[in-house]
């Protein structure tokens, strides 16, 4: 076997969704017969490089885009969550929501505007926010229109596409407590206006009470400056709050009494429910899980091990249990949790189990540490009905049919 | 270390600045002394934000001239009478919100009109976005609002009788989040 072959069974094992297909592994071992194991390199390997960027081998892990917009500048594309191991997003692969295109933004041309209710209205540079006390912390960032096309029925044959505007990172960046005490703010209770540089100038009101508690003004994720299409040079980090929320390319902060009812916080992220009133200011992503492997595109190539793994998240904590079902719902499995547990970021849980070849459904409930449990889709429905678009956080089932193909199920 | 009489004052006036430092940065705005502070123009550039309490810029725009706007800038996009197109429908959907097919449209849903002239004058058109000028957002929010039978057809929009035009669909928000809901 060739050095040629031997990529091939690779690239094929990959599009198979990596849970090795059966025509794969037959052609790996014939080949094997011939040559067991890959000869030893002869030539010089790549120079240094001033970047690093991955394998070529890896280069169909991509973000992928809704097709449901007629445009890509206001658009979203989806974590390809199947792919990605542990509970950390790498940036590139960080799903993607914009309402004006991703502006490209010098750092040094950047500036906070911070007024309205507080003593001392001031303009800040990036160089002055980052000499403020940094912190650093991990946390989920969710679009609450994951999944909204899950509602009636199974419509995305992936995870990717049911549930990948998710993202996990480690975000480091200026606590909004800190600006707006070093401010004065004049009001204990009231909303703030955020608003970003982009070409929609988007803006969200955000309440005043989660601003002065764990919200972050952040510039760097995952320990390098914010990529531009996640909000480079600063972003706002609301935890557990929903995505829209967490404006990107800050520019200015605006202490009030009322919320603006902003387009996106009227027309946009509001819930209607089928008595044709809606739910406005639903921020908190509930708590959520989802198996991602084996998940919908995939086939188990064969019987035996096939451990389930998967993630889970609430916008109000700690996730304290998963779990796994391998019957519709009929019975629960505890997982285990990947140490360590933290406080509203993806969770990774593994489910040891073998699959003996017959028809199964798999699904995943999630805990918190409030004792919510994660709705069947059946029970979410009966309140919220199908139209409400947003905050679709039921479980999700995959069926595994007999030849080992996954497919995205309502069950 | 032996010193002039002169260096001594000049490190006495030194000393003494040092120490009333914070007080003077305190003064001047913030404990940390970060940041400029913002000046009325600096405020005045961005704080254009409209909402149902106010902050309307001065202006004026008629329905007619709304539908010229709209014809030139927004039909493309959104159909010549609202009827949407690649882009959103804003007009119709009344009495839908409660039915299997609800259709959300600034006149079926829409809880303020001061949102719709805060998103238009902040965002669109979408290709050349911040370019209409006060009058012409007043314009165009007399002409969608019209459309959608808010206005009538001789309605004039400016920073006051914006704030007295009532959505249809005002009263049908519930502004509290009862989650969770479901077991």
């Amino acid at each position: 076997m060739d050095s040629s072959t031997e990529r091939i069974v690779r690239r094929r094992a990959f599009i198979g969704g990596a849970v090795v297909a059966g025509s794969a592994l037959a052609a790996s071992t014939a080949a094997r017969a011939a040559s067991p194991l890959p000869a030893r390199p002869q030539e010089q390997g790549a120079p240094l490089s001033p970047y690093g960027s991955r394998s070529t081998y890896e280069s169909k892990v991509v973000r992928v885009p809704t097709e449901l917009t007629p445009t890509q500048i206001t658009s979203w594309d989806f974590t390809p969550l199947q792919d990605l191991h542990g509970t950390l997003t790498p940036n590139g692969l960080f799903f993607e929501r914009n309402h004006g295109g991703v502006p490209n933004i010098d750092p040094a041309a950047h500036r906070l505007l911070v007024h309205g209710l507080v003593d001392n209205p001031r303009v800040f540079t990036m160089d002055d926010l980052k000499r403020y006390p940094p912190v650093t912390v991990v946390h989920f960032l969710e679009c609450s229109g994951n999944g909204l096309t899950e509602w009636a029925k199974p419509t995305e044959p992936t995870v990717q596409k049911t549930h990948g505007l998710i993202g996990c990172a480690e975000w480091t960046g200026v606590r909004v407590s800190t600006l707006l005490k070093d401010l004065g703010v004049k009001t204990t209770t009231g909303w703030v206006l955020a608003e970003g540089a982009d070409a929609a100038v988007m803006d969200r009101s955000i309440p005043l009470d989660k601003m002065m508690d764990d919200a972050i003004l952040a510039y760097a994720q995952n320990g390098e400056a914010l990529r531009p299409e996640q909000g480079y040079p600063l972003r706002l980090l609301l935890p557990g709050f929903e995505g829209n929320m967490n404006i990107k390319w800050l520019r200015r902060l605006k202490v009030g009494t009322e919320p603006s009812y902003t387009r996106e916080e009227t027309s946009k992220y509001t819930d209607l429910l089928p008595s044709g009133t809606a739910r406005m200011f639903t921020f908190v992503m509930e708590a959520k899980s989802v198996i991602t492997r084996p998940s919908g595109g995939m086939q188990i190539s064969k019987k035996g091990e096939m451990p389930v793994t998967g993630l889970a998240w609430s916008g109000r904590g700690k996730i304290t249990r998963v779990e796994v079902s391998a019957d519709a719902g009929r019975t629960w499995n505890t997982a285990q949790l990947t140490e360590p547990v933290q406080s509203k970021a993806l969770t990774r849980f593994v489910y040891p189990w073998k699959w003996n070849g017959e028809e199964v459904v798999l699904q995943s409930r999630a805990y918190d540490e409030t004792g919510y449990v994660q709705p069947s889709l059946a029970d979410l429905v009966k309140v919220r009905g199908l139209a409400s678009v947003y905050h679709l956080n039921a479980i999700q089932s995959w069926h595994v049919a007999s030849d080992g193909t996954v497919t995205n199920v309502h069950a | 270390m032996f010193m002039h009489k002169k260096d001594v004052w000049m490190l006495a006036a030194l000393l003494l600045c040092v120490a009333l430092l914070p007080r003077a940065i305190g003064a001047a705005g913030t404990g940390s002394g970060l940041g400029q502070p913002a000046t009325p123009g600096d405020i005045s550039a961005w704080n254009d934000d409209v909402s149902p309490s106010g902050n309307l810029p001065p202006g004026s725009g008629s329905v007619a001239q709304g539908q010229q706007i709209y014809a030139m800038q927004c039909a493309a996009c959104h159909g010549d009478k609202g009827q949407g197109g690649p882009m959103d429908k804003l007009v119709g959907g009344v009495g839908s919100l409660d039915t299997k097919a609800p259709v959300k449209t600034v006149g079926s849903y829409w809880p303020y009109a001061t949102t719709f002239f805060d998103y238009v004058r902040r965002a669109m058109p979408f290709t050349a976005p911040g370019t209409l000028s006060n009058d012409q957002v007043y314009a165009v929010t007399a002409y969608v609002l019209y459309m959608n039978g808010i206005v009538p057809q001789n309605a004039v929009m400016n920073g006051k009788s914006l704030l007295t035009v009532r959505m249809p669909n005002h009263d049908n928000f519930l502004q509290k989040d009862p989650r969770p809901d479901a077991p």
